[in-house]
């Protein structure tokens, strides 16, 4: 049985990965185990989705079925959504409101904090069946996560060794969800995507900010993102998260012309839209950043494409498939113009996004391709070997390597140590 | 034109949109709608729970175009093929010229590799405008059932 240990991980700067940590069975368990029930907080949902006591959402940690709720308290828990008793799943909906949570198969019916209340005919019927006289349904609760919120941002931990949520996140990933959160939000919508490929082949997508131009052939065509332009990368102490970021405008069209020259899609100067309304970028933070791509370990995205803003949540479904579940919002105090701007900028991304549609793709066949050579690698070494630190360019693919390190670190090193 | 041939132009309209598609004329597939058309495509779930937002929206003639010029020009999208599969229609004669028109479709995608799977199932809720004898699409809007979309949206439903 492989273990991710096992495989062969040629250079310790991560710029080589073993192709086979996409696609073994075995592996991904391990990763359900040691990461999605591991020492990580997982984002779960906003907090603008659940206001009011009784509201729910249900969604997945890596693939366990996680119900989150809140509390009579005004607290935020979450739960396996997963009934005690012979383990149905507790609820079907994706979001609503309830004062009990029932199971549909025997209808034991548990509060908000997760604690069972009761079980219908508990004594049974004229003094036979039912439970027996020492069962306590006291002691029957829901297996819950811990849950942390930082700026409306809701994550979970299965572990109790998890270091406390500001921690984890560090300094650049709270200053970003600082800039973004800064007051309050309303929800726009969803969106959901599909796509046959394993988890981490996305994870490595949104730590790529050299693809942003080469795949996207509409951002460099229409000027919101190139490679010429003023960004660079951030991450934490660990290197598990990552802030992607560039400024509209500062771009070299001659650099431009010429780095583009031979690829297959002509980068083209004078190429306009009709209605170039969504490319507008009305300036909305103090800073020129005007694009933002947040990763967070291991399962959430942030976006600021211009004015366009959402989270985006990674739920795997087996080695060879994954959900993002995209969720948008603007600011309770945008005006009506303003949510139509979000609205209209929401066409650049999600699965039929101008400049986002193609990653789904490219995750497709990466996964496709690596099949039959597991014991191959792929080449990270776009931005530079080594050290593994934070840049002010955007030909990098750098923080790529730092998931895979602390990848390594939990499946691995802990492994070891555990061993 | 009396109200039964209008209802046929109504209805022929919705059969050319889907044959269109289907042919990879999409610049044909533009001159269906008016200058200040609406066409959106809307995930179920967004609908139901009273969200704005769509997969997809153009709200003229030319966003239209600019979607069709950036899948030629600038969209790198998985090579298919598409069928769809159009239902029943239902008319309503809003006013003279005006009609409204709902019918539900299936929309299958198949590979270079010949292999098919069933894409997207939903509602097509349409405004239909007569412009000197000729009906146009002012408003199409595609509810999608399967709001799960599978790898990409990339050419229109
Ligand atoms: S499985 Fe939930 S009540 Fe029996
Ligand atoms: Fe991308």
């Amino acid at each position: 049985m492989p273990t991710a240990m096992s495989l062969e991980w040629p250079t310790d700067d991560f710029s080589r990965i073993p192709f086979a940590a996409y696609l073994d069975e075995d592996i991904y368990v391990e990763e359900q185990e040691r990461i999605f029930r591991g020492p990580v907080w997982s984002y779960l949902a906003l907090e603008a989705e659940i206001p009011n006591t009784g509201d729910f959402i249900t969604t997945y940690v890596g693939d366990t079925p996680v119900l989150v709720n809140r509390q009579r308290d005004g607290q935020v828990s979450a739960f396996v959504n997963r009934c005690m008793h012979r383990g149905s799943m507790l609820k079907r909906e994706c979001r609503g409101n309830a004062t009990m949570h029932t199971c549909l198969y025997h209808q034991w019916a548990y509060d908000l904090t997760g604690q069972l209340r009761a079980v219908p005919f508990a004594k049974g019927h004229m003094g036979r069946g039912g439970l027996p006289p020492d069962f306590d349904i006291k002691s029957v609760k829901l297996t819950s996560m811990r849950v942390e919120s930082y700026q409306g941002v809701l994550f979970g931990t299965f572990s109790d060794e998890t270091e406390p949520l500001v921690d984890y996140l560090g300094d650049n990933v709270r200053a970003e969800l600082d800039r973004v959160f800064n007051r309050p939000i309303s929800l726009l919508g969803y969106q959901r995507q599909r796509i046959l490929g394993n988890w981490k082949l996305y994870n490595d997508n949104v730590r790529d900010p050299n693809h942003g131009a080469l795949l996207h052939m509409f951002h460099a065509t229409f000027g919101l993102y190139r490679p010429t332009q003023r960004g660079g990368v951030k991450m934490d102490d660990r290197h598990r998260h990552n802030i992607s970021y560039s400024m509209m405008g500062t771009s070299d069209d001659d650099a431009d012309a010429e780095a583009f020259a031979g690829t297959q899609k002509v980068f083209d100067k004078g190429f306009r839209l009709e209605d170039p309304s969504m490319l507008q970028y009305d300036k909305e933070y103090p800073d020129d950043v005007s694009l933002t791509i947040l990763s967070i370990f291991p399962n959430m995205v942030m976006q600021q494409i211009t004015n366009s803003l959402c989270t985006r949540q990674i739920q795997t479904r087996g080695p060879g498939e994954l959900e993002l579940y995209w969720t948008y919002f603007g600011y309770t105090d945008d005006d009506e113009k303003m949510t139509q701007h979000r609205l209209n900028q929401a066409n650049l991304v999600g699965p039929g996004g101008l400049i986002s549609m193609e990653d789904g793709e490219a995750v497709e066949m990466v996964h496709r391709a690596v099949k039959r050579e597991q014991d191959e690698h792929g080449i990270v070494e776009i931005g530079g070997k080594g050290e593994i630190a934070d840049h002010d360019y955007l030909v990098t693919e750098i923080p790529i390597r730092g998931f895979w390190s602390y990848y390594y670190e939990l499946m691995c090193i802990e492994a070891e140590q555990a061993a | 034109m009396g109200s039964g041939s209008e209802r046929d132009a109504v209805v022929a309209l919705m059969i050319d949109y889907v044959h269109l598609i289907d042919e990879d004329r999409l610049e044909d597939w533009v001159e269906l709608f008016t200058d200040d058309c609406t066409y959106k495509i809307l995930s179920r779930e967004n609908v139901d729970a009273g969200y704005p937002l769509e997969l997809l929206s153009c709200h003229n003639k030319g966003m239209l175009r600019d979607r069709v010029v950036s899948l030629r020009e600038a969209n790198l999208y998985n090579l298919h093929t598409d069928k769809h599969v159009l239902g029943m229609v239902r008319t309503h004669q809003e006013s003279d010229g005006v009609w409204t028109a709902q019918a539900n479709f299936s929309l299958y995608q198949s590979t270079l590799d010949g292999e098919t799977d069933l894409f997207a199932v939903g509602t097509y809720r349409d405004r239909v405008v007569f412009d000197n004898g000729q009906p146009l699409f002012a408003e199409k809007i595609v509810v999608n059932d399967t709001f799960a979309v599978a790898r990409m949206l990339s050419t229109p439903i």
